[in-house]
């Protein structure tokens, strides 16, 4: 008997039975056919039937690839399809919100629109536009952007470089604190101020509770990126007789302000939605105030809020209209933001 | 302008833990002395402490006095930022600045620093590159940023960007232990070349790179883990590898421990 023969007749340890690569479609395809039948058949709901489907490709994965490859294989599987069905569940409530708003939002969405304010127009007519609320958003969040960005990033600085003991451990307690601070309190804390001095609403009122929400998220996001650069270019930096303040300055943040100008960018969008502080604060206007030092001001969330409030036709178009605009604002921020990332990222090309 | 280093009694800790203990000895100008001994033992951070890098690290403080020509670096009112432009350091492994060129990170110590003339900067950054033999291999490319060199001339850059700010002592610590054979050959002689200038300290786990380029060698040993480090002896390279006076130190070259 040769050594060929023997080693034909040993059964392989290390080849087992396999579903050919295409099997995971297969049976997606599969489950959501029947799951479909049987939900037009029962009369169920869509949601019933992506429910079904997702169920049915889980139980068919498991039960064909036990049966084919065995139950490690299988095992293995159930896992890769939970994180599929898991990442489609979390797709659907993004893709229809997305989708819901654009649809309804682009009725009204044009340069008229970008460019009018509600001056003369009432909320039950058609018409009239955003403008005034466009301009008070940017204010406002400007304003807190500039406000709370040097103090976040410094305060960062501080945490990450200099601080020691109790102090650092009482900066960090209370930034923990802030990042729960619900953005109404945030308003009441800024209202019962401009109640001690008998103040009217005015847009800078609300930056001020904005900035108190964006500091904690700009503290943390910066301490993350701060502690991402590797100690031994400080030491690089020390050694060669470079203060500790031009080593900050020169060194650390140059190789993490990529990630510190995201986090800025993040915050801002977080704060750019809220809705509550301005109300209280900036109070909302029918027209057109560039001055955020004095009266009323718009912003894009309250005035999304005080038309959808408004329960008619019009103002409900008006409203879609200005989230898509405020979404495609925090969309546009955030690839900015991506895009500053990559620019200043640490060059690594020959 | 390479400069003499005197220590005497010199103990270090971290915290509370005692890290090195009483330790004397001096380096004289243009010699190359190197540091051996097991991990652990307290090599780096002795060299640390020669130019005040090692209160960088949280709880680390000092005991003794280090005189820089009969300038005590610990004295009180010393800057240690002006001690570190007079002692430069190179670290184990290469750190050249991410967000810089080759340029930029060489002249990283003097702009910093902040005093020097542009015109003068192109000079001293190609002085500093064929001081550190690398300047034939980048003299094309200053402008490309220094990370995408190899782990070799890495190390050379951070050599250059060091003997930028014209330090009188260079201290390496395990310069090569990231590089190949040849890039720590090309180290090598560049240590014997630097040592016409300046005072070199390095810190090596290689007993023959410790042969082949030091003039003094220092043995650290610690009793037991957890005990701090003690400087068993020094002496001329030659003899420490021939005929060591301490047992320790021959059990050690020859492999019988450590």
């Amino acid at each position: 008997m040769s050594n060929a023969a023997i080693a034909e007749k040993r059964p392989s340890t290390l080849r087992g039975a396999s579903l050919p690569k295409w099997s995971p479609w297969a049976i997606a395809a599969g489950s959501v056919a029947v799951a479909v039948a049987v939900g037009a058949g029962a009369g169920l709901t869509k949601v019933q039937w992506g429910l079904i489907s997702g169920l049915l490709f889980l139980v068919a994965t498991y039960a064909i690839a036990a049966k084919v490859e065995g139950r490690r294989q299988a095992k293995d599987r159930i896992a890769t399809g939970l994180v599929w069905v898991a990442f489609l569940v979390a797709l659907v409530p993004l893709v229809s919100l997305v989708w819901v708003t654009v649809v309804r939002g682009v009725k009204v969405l044009d340069v008229y629109f970008l460019t009018h304010s509600m001056g003369l127009v009432a909320d039950s007519q058609p018409g009239g536009g955003i403008y005034h609320a466009i301009i008070g958003s940017l204010e406002q969040v400007g304003l807190a952007t500039l406000i709370a960005a040097p103090i976040g990033v410094l305060t960062a600085i501080y945490l990450v470089e200099y601080g020691r003991g109790r102090l650092a451990q009482a900066v960090t307690f209370f930034v923990d604190v802030m990042t729960g601070v619900p953005s109404i309190v945030a308003g009441l804390f800024i209202l019962s101020l401009m109640l001690i001095f008998n103040m009217e609403p005015f847009g800078f009122a609300g930056s001020l509770a904005l900035a108190i929400l964006m500091m904690p998220v700009v503290v943390r996001s910066t301490e993350e990126m701060l502690k991402l650069v590797p100690n031994e270019l400080r030491e690089a930096s020390l050694a060669l007789g470079v203060p500790k303040w031009r080593t900050i300055l020169k060194v650390v943040l140059p190789t993490s302000i990529g990630g510190i100008t995201t986090g800025v960018m993040l915050a801002i969008a977080r704060i750019a939605g809220e809705t509550a502080p301005v109300l209280l604060l900036v109070f909302g206007n029918r027209f057109i105030n560039n001055d955020p030092f004095s009266g009323p001001q718009q912003s894009l969330p309250l005035y999304i809020y005080q038309q959808y409030a408004a329960g008619n036709d019009y103002a409900y178009d008006r409203a879609w209209a200005a989230s898509l605009t405020l979404i495609a604002f925090v969309m546009i921020l955030n690839l900015v933001a991506r895009g500053i990332a990559r620019w200043k990222a640490p060059k690594t090309g020959r | 302008m390479a400069k003499r280093i005197d220590v005497s009694g010199l103990t270090a800790y971290y915290g509370s833990h005692k890290a090195i203990e009483d330790i004397s000895m001096t380096v004289e100008p243009r010699t190359v002395t190197a540091f051996i001994g097991p991990s652990g033992c307290g090599k780096s951070t002795f060299l640390r402490t020669l130019n005040r890098m090692h209160e960088v690290t949280s709880g680390g403080r000092v005991e003794g006095k280090v005189l820089l020509d009969d300038e005590d670096l610990y004295g009180p009112g010393v800057d240690p930022v002006s001690v570190r432009r007079e002692v430069g350091m190179v670290f184990q492994r290469p750190n050249p600045f991410p967000t810089m060129s080759i340029f930029d990170n060489v002249a990283a110590g003097l702009r910093l620093n902040g005093n020097v003339k542009k015109s003068e900067l192109g000079d001293i950054v190609e002085k500093s590159l064929k001081g550190a033999n690398l300047w034939n291999e980048v003299k094309d490319r200053l402008n490309k940023p220094g990370s995408g060199l190899s782990g070799g001339q890495q190390q050379r850059l951070c050599i250059a960007r060091a003997i930028a700010v014209e330090p009188k002592v260079l201290l390496m610590d395990e310069p090569c232990s990231a590089l190949d054979p040849i890039s720590t050959l090309a180290i090598e002689d560049l240590i014997g070349e630097l040592k016409e200038r300046f005072t070199i300290v390095i810190v090596t786990h290689n007993m023959q790179q410790a042969a082949r380029v030091s003039d003094r060698t220092a043995f650290f040993n610690l009793a037991a883990v957890g005990q701090p480090g003690k400087l068993i002896e020094i002496d001329e390279t030659e003899r420490i590898f021939s005929n060591p006076s301490v047992q320790a130190t021959e059990d050690y070259i020859s492999g019988r421990f450590g």
